[in-house]
């Protein structure tokens, strides 16, 4: 826990706009979103050096030579399947000339070939054939060819050190980094092993979508369990997420990683939390279908829990519905938003039918996180029109802990202390 | 030739119905495009084409047509934006006596308010028409969409 009392706002020198106050993280400078400078800052150190990042799921490339080209912050990659059944994962430009080699988002492939000089690489992304590598013959002399010290084992691809879990691959530029496991921490790796507890996960489907604001910010969205209880009607109404349902806020030592925790209840039940202009207690549905939630063994109790693992993934449980939500970003006012639904291989045909008919409720068509998107694109716009001022993210108080409620910003507050110590601000 | 005339002009009428209503903001008037066991689906190209059967909305009864009427008036925020569909002739793939299989292409423009209009979404109808009392009525329509992102979201029908 940090101390609350300490941080008094209302003292900060006004002639000093852009910068924290003292030690808290309860007021964030707009300026977090708007600055290219630190956007670049960002993406050095968060997403290229010490922070495993998302890339995939192993059942997208089930298959000896499947790739997926995808991203780890704004640098393209691609993940593969070797021959010895290992999942690869390296950057897509080519050692030649720099050229993104790898165009087609998905496939398979015997090897990668860059086809402008058709250098060509392993599926471990090895240089394996250099055209004219000892030159050309003619007229009985030999002609150009690469200078004799050239080796083609210090020309592959810059490959990235890989971790697999439960079927989810993490990758990393930064070889020197502590494990995955180590990375995520005991507290959330607990709600991360609940999802993906070594059943073969069966892939659904994509949706994708461009968010025109700050990457963070969908972060804070899935850190803030203020906001679902007012913004999502569905959420209130139907009790899928509400205020005065029992749940839980767990972070990591850092407070990087969050899982918000919550548990099903009072369903169009009125009281102090349903006094909200969102909550409609009349509200029927002409198909209840929507709403056909079947418990599952693996929630062991809870009916939603929403993990952030920063800066690159969210994973969902929602009821039936399960998807990873891939964080892509692009320059400091905009990011990429991909969302792979799947479900486990021992499903049975109705619990996938569920588990799509309930994907109507999520993603950018949603029936409640439609929204999610449409807030951040406004708060974006209100940052940028006034980048001197700051946001407020004191509910709960002014310190970082967890909690046995959702009443509290603290996850956003927690997250801001570990982004300025990285930051160094 | 008569008849395939006819068939012809009636679905591209129910084609101008539809997007004349989506158009016009009338949800209600949409929900009546359709018979009461029938599909809607707005889906990526991407699953469409690798068999991935998620969609990015899909519904499976008037109902949740109906659902979705009540939600974009009543409980999904979003920003104000006006929707301006054009829709390409349709190739009518086969036509018996009481339905019609055709597809055809759309283009969707999207204008929010005191901005410029952009192209918000681009893709294939693929339509199962009946016939009924009350004229073409769509038993499923399936919205293929070519583009890779969605611009934030989708928020009233295709």
């Amino acid at each position: 826990m940090q101390s609350a009392e300490s941080v008094a706002p209302e003292r900060r020198q006004s002639s000093a706009p852009l910068t924290w106050f003292e030690d808290g993280t309860s007021r964030i400078p707009f300026r977090v979103y708007t600055e290219p400078e630190s956007h670049q800052r960002e993406l050095e150190r968060f997403f290229y050096k010490n922070h495993w990042c998302y890339v995939g799921l192993e059942a997208e490339i089930p298959n000896v030579g499947d790739f997926k080209r995808t991203a780890i912050g704004e640098r393209s990659v691609v993940m593969s399947r070797a021959e010895d059944g290992s999942v690869q994962v390296f950057e897509n430009v080519c050692a030649h000339r720099g050229m993104q080699f790898c165009r087609e988002r998905h496939g398979n492939r015997k090897d990668f070939v860059c086809p402008y000089h058709q250098w060509s690489y392993s599926l471990k992304g090895d240089l394996q054939g250099v055209p004219f590598i000892r030159g050309v013959k003619q007229d009985g002399k030999v002609n150009g060819g690469m200078p004799p010290d050239f080796k083609k084992e210090e020309h592959g691809l810059t490959k990235l050190r890989v971790a697999t879990r439960g079927g989810v691959v993490f990758a990393t530029f930064d070889h020197a980094m502590e494990s995955f496991e180590d990375f995520v921490g005991e507290a959330v790796l607990h709600y991360f092993d609940r999802m993906f507890n070594g059943r073969t996960l069966k892939i659904l489907g994509y949706n994708r979508q461009r968010i025109p604001g700050n990457w963070k910010l969908m972060q804070e969205n899935i850190k803030d369990p203020y906001h679902p209880g007012l913004l999502h009607t569905w959420f209130v109404t139907f009790g899928l997420w509400r205020a005065d349902n029992k749940s839980e806020l767990k972070m990591d030592r850092h407070f990087r990683h969050a899982s918000m925790i919550s548990t099903r209840g009072n369903a169009q039940t009125a009281n102090e939390v349903s006094k909200v202009s969102s909550f409609k207690q009349t509200m029927q549905l002409h198909d209840a279908r929507f709403l056909d939630i079947v418990p599952e063994a693996w929630w062991n109790g809870p009916t939603a829990v929403m993990t952030t693992l920063f800066p690159s993934v969210i994973l969902q449980q929602q009821v039936n519905s399960v998807s990873t939500r891939h964080i892509q970003p692009r320059g400091n006012g905009e990011f990429d938003f991909v969302w792979t639904h799947f479900g486990y291989d021992d499903d049975t045909p109705e619990m996938t039918e569920r588990r799509l008919r309930q994907s109507n409720l999520f993603g950018p068509a949603g029936f409640v996180s439609a929204d999610d998107g449409e807030v951040i694109e406004l708060s974006q716009k209100g940052f940028e029109q006034k980048p001197e001022h700051r946001a407020l993210a004191e509910l709960g108080g002014r310190d970082v802990g967890d909690t046995d409620h959702m009443v509290t910003e603290t996850l956003i507050r927690g997250m801001y202390a570990y982004w300025r110590k990285v930051m160094d601000e | 030739m008569n008849e395939q005339l006819e068939t012809y002009f009636a679905v591209t009428q129910l084609h101008a119905r539809y997007a004349s209503v989506v158009d016009a903001i009338d949800w209600d008037a949409w929900c009546e495009l359709f018979v009461d066991d029938c599909v809607y689906r707005i889906q990526p190209r991407e699953n469409y084409e690798r068999g991935f059967p998620l969609a990015t909305l899909s519904f499976t009864s008037k109902g949740m047509l109906k659902d979705r009427a009540y939600g974009i008036r009543e409980t999904l925020f979003h920003d104000p934006y006006y929707q301006r569909h054009v829709i390409g002739a349709p190739l009518i793939l086969s036509s018996t006596e009481d339905r019609i299989t055709c597809e055809s292409s759309y283009a969707v423009f999207r204008t929010k308010l005191s901005e410029l209009s952009t192209v918000f979404n681009v893709g294939r109808y693929i339509d199962e028409i009946v016939r009924t009392d009350e004229g073409l009525k769509f038993k499923s329509r399936q919205c293929v969409y070519d583009s890779e992102m969605i611009p934030n979201s989708i928020i009233y029908p295709i």
